[in-house]
């Protein structure tokens, strides 16, 4: 098939008062092309996006679609005219089934009345062109797994005829198994001609599945070309804007007593008991698929969750989990992985976010004295050079990786000795992560000792001192970083091992 | 610094350019003008707002920990009946109204316990609650009134106080001195942080160690207390004990708290705010009357009034 440009933009400016968002930018999509969308949180990526389906209208530039001109006054036009954006947060009616998500706003009808059978029939077609024809239409979307609500979504922008698919983040919360079926359903299209733009933080993704990139930075395009012989390194330089020499810090971890003692223990929700130990002055990464029990076990050693059996021992006591608070007095603290409904309260202020867990250390005489709280709130936004204007700001106004240092500034705060990290660098950009990644080897340095868990073996592999795996809510291995390879940590979270429990009783 | 000051000013802001603005309009009536604007008038409404006001302050409580209760007209009828039961039947004044915020608290109680406990919303256990304690109410009053003799307790909401030197009357004098010490509770103290972070992210709040069953607990409590009080004071106003009273006052107790700033989805509210919402339905109550409009007239003034501040306060969210 021959490849022809079907969306193109020459010299798209933006700006939101006096700030540019975008500058000059041109950007240019094939049909059956994946074109990822890169840059850092405020590169401009979401403008961009908005800017093509109709959401936004550019302050100056040219867009064409298909050769014509194209300069869509509506969300509502940009899909008339066969542009559909997949959000992050997908848009579907949970009480309503497959079926009527798909065909919304364009049922086959006649005369105001539903067309079954048609409508039943382009489904079957939708779904088994994704790969999905165990989906059934009748079932109600809120019953679906996540993965396949993406599909739900997917399937309407197919019934839409859109030739330009845009996807931001759609990954963030697939898990891996998901992601690759994501990529099959990515590979259909291409071969039936759309065109995909592709936005997503995690670049090893992004290299398997996209042709060819585009990176923004400031508003700017800083960099564009093929995929194919660019490196991780190369884009990470472009999103950034400098050479990245590391992206790991140099960790020299010295252990030392045990502070941390799991003895069988079982929450609520978890399918087998867990015993591990961790000492002072060590970081210890807990890889595994999604929904393999990691987030479960953090959960029940906090006590948000139920427990069942078996108990803690914290420096030399021993400690039931039953509520946060007896938790956080016995030196624990906990960053939930999702910060947006669990982690932070966001309409609150950044200072009442990061004392919340210790507020009585302001009180005097019954009251909060609140002077004292502010400051002690802006220390730390100076310590974790969280980029904010005030202790007053809301949480919500801030980025992604700054709200996730408001979370880890709470604990430090509440003088946390065991960090219970939950996928800490999720959907925060790259200088962020780089960050967090020193703030936790610091943690270590300073004979903390930290739990922490992530879907992304790499960034285990890099900061880790020892590495466990979970597989189907068993803690299956565990290994010093050397020990372990990323083909060795992907085939242990897929498959187990049989190993374990030789392994455990070799270590007591 | 300035700006964030201004900011919060800018929360309570709304509300007072409406009530200084019902003030204009009522005044500007030349049948009415002369009247209207007396300091005789404004204490006369200062107690018609006592008994909303006193429940309303809890229910900011309530409503700022992501709560509603709809059972707080029944909870104050209730109060008020049993205060005129335990009178007559020769019970102390003062403990007949101990008795009657006791069974307030019991109220709020029950709502926060089955609340926390049963994990049924709060608008269906306090629409259950709402129809028991009416049912009670009436069933202590054997579905009537309750004549009580005239005590001390009957000076409580009285035009003219005595002693005189309290130039307010004592109704008034408690609506203000509760209303500093929930707004201290609510601004001032860690409890009132906690009410704060339960409405805003309940998940948070609990990750972070607060125990959010016990903050909702007492948060119904103490609102059913005021309840209570407000129940006294209605029996106070009557010199009776009616179980028939304040009927659909829930509804005007909610309307003062949201057009005061309060957001139904929790994690906002002001007492100041509230107070106001009070005093914008009392005086408009007021200045309707005086000008003899009908009593419908009122209602649809109020429920535009309701719509309105939701929706400018939604605005300037979106602006911010």
């Amino acid at each position: 098939m021959e490849q022809k440009f079907i969306l193109t933009a020459r010299s798209l400016s933006k700006s939101f008062g006096l700030t540019p968002v975008l500058k000059n930018v041109n950007f240019e999509l094939k049909s059956g092309e994946v074109r990822a969308l890169l840059g850092e949180n405020g590169a401009g990526k979401s403008t961009l996006i908005k800017i093509f389906s109709g959401a936004l209208k550019p302050d100056s530039g040219l867009m064409s679609l298909d050769g014509q001109p194209y300069g869509p006054e509506s969300p509502l036009e940009g899909r008339k005219n066969g542009l559909a954006v997949i959000y992050q947060e997908l848009n579907l009616a949970p009480h309503l089934t497959v079926e009527e998500n798909i065909l919304l706003g364009q049922e086959s009808q006649r005369l105001g009345f539903l067309n079954k059978k048609k409508n039943r029939q382009k489904i079957k077609q939708v779904l088994e062109f994704l790969g999905h024809p165990e989906i059934s239409p009748d079932i109600p979307v809120r019953k679906l797994p996540i993965g396949a609500r993406q599909v739900v979504e997917i399937g309407r922008a197919l019934v839409s005829e859109a030739r330009i698919l845009v996807m931001d983040e759609p990954t963030s919360s697939l898990s891996q198994e998901d992601t690759r079926r994501l990529f099959e359903i990515i590979h259909r299209l291409k071969t039936e001609g759309v065109g995909i733009i592709y936005v997503s933080h995690f670049l090893e993704e992004v290299m398997e599945v996209a042709d060819t990139f585009t990176v923004l930075r400031d508003g700017e395009v800083a960099g564009s070309g093929e995929m194919a012989g660019t490196s991780m390194e190369q884009l990470i330089s472009l999103m950034i804007g400098k050479r990245l020499e590391e992206l790991y810090p140099e960790a020299n971890y010295q252990p030392g007593e045990i502070i941390l003692k799991v003895g069988n223990l079982r929450g609520q929700r978890m399918t087998a008991p867990v015993s591990l130990e961790l000492r002072r002055g060590e970081v210890l990464g807990v890889a595994g698929l999604v929904g393999s029990g990691r987030t479960e076990f953090l959960r029940t050693v906090f006590g948000l969750d139920k427990l069942k059996e078996g108990l803690l021992i914290i420096s030399g006591t021993e400690f039931k989990p039953q509520h946060p608070r007896a938790s956080i007095n016995n030196g624990l603290g906990f960053l939930s992985e999702d910060r947006q409904a669990e982690g932070l309260a966001l309409k609150m202020n950044i200072s009442d976010n990061l004392t919340l867990s210790r507020l009585d250390f302001y009180t005097r005489r019954g009251f909060l004295d609140q002077q004292k709280q502010k400051a002690s709130a802006w220390k730390w936004i100076g310590q974790l050079a969280i980029k904010a204007r005030s202790p007053e700001q809301p949480v919500w106004t801030l980025s992604g990786g700054n709200q996730q240092k408001v979370a880890l500034a709470r604990l430090l705060h509440q003088q946390a000795e065991v960090f219970l990290l939950d996928e800490p660098t999720r959907g925060i950009d790259v200088l962020s992560k780089a960050h967090l990644y020193e703030l936790i080897v610091e943690l270590a340095m300073k004979q903390k000792a930290v739990i922490f868990v992530s879907s992304y073996f790499p960034e285990l592999l890099g900061v880790c001192h020892r590495i466990a795996v979970f597989h189907r809510g068993k803690l299956v291995d565990i290994r010093m970083k050397e020990k372990w390879t990323e083909e060795s940590l992907m085939k242990a979270a897929i498959a187990g091992s049989l190993e374990l429990k030789e392994k455990i009783d070799r270590m007591e | 610094m300035k700006n964030e000051s201004l900011k919060k000013l800018g929360g309570i802001l709304g509300p007072f350019i409406g009530l200084i603005l019902v003030l204009a309009i009522f005044s500007l009536m030349p049948e009415i003008s002369g009247r209207f604007l007396r300091l005789a008038n404004f204490k006369n409404v200062a107690i018609q707002s006592v008994i909303v006001a006193l429940s309303a302050l809890g229910m900011t409580l309530i409503i700022i920990s992501g709560g509603i209760d709809l059972s707080a007209a029944s909870n104050l009828a209730l109060s008020c009946v049993l205060v005129a039961y335990f009178i007559q039947a020769g019970f102390s004044p003062l403990l007949a109204a101990l008795l009657g915020m006791l069974s307030g608290g019991l109220v709020g109680f029950l709502n926060g316990f089955l609340v926390t406990r049963l994990r049924v919303v709060p608008f269906i256990v306090t629409l259950g609650m709402m129809g028991m304690a009416r049912g009670l109410a009436k069933w202590v009053a054997r579905n009537q009134k309750i004549d009580a003799p005239l005590t001390w307790l009957n000076n409580l909401m009285a035009r003219t106080p005595r002693p005189s030197w309290l130039v307010l009357s004592p109704g008034i004098w408690l609506m203000i001195i509760l209303a500093v010490v929930v707004g201290l509770l609510l601004r001032k103290t860690v409890f009132g942080r906690h009410i704060f972070a339960v409405g805003s992210n309940e998940m948070t709040a609990r990750l972070c160690g607060i125990r959010t069953d016990r903050v909702k607990l007492a948060v119904y409590t103490i609102s059913g207390i005021l309840c209570g009080l407000a129940g006294v004071m209605e029996f106070s106003r009557l010199t009776v004990g009616d179980p028939t009273v304040a009927m659909g006052l829930e509804l005007d107790i909610i309307a003062a708290v949201v057009i005061g700033g309060g957001s139904l989805s929790g994690g906002e509210g002001k007492i100041s705010g509230t107070l106001i919402g009070v005093f914008i339905m009392a005086f408009l109550r007021n200045g309707c009357t005086m000008m003899g409009w009908p009593n419908y007239f009122q209602e649809i003034i109020i429920g535009a009034i309701i719509i309105t501040a939701v929706a400018l306060d939604r605005l300037r969210h979106r602006q911010e």
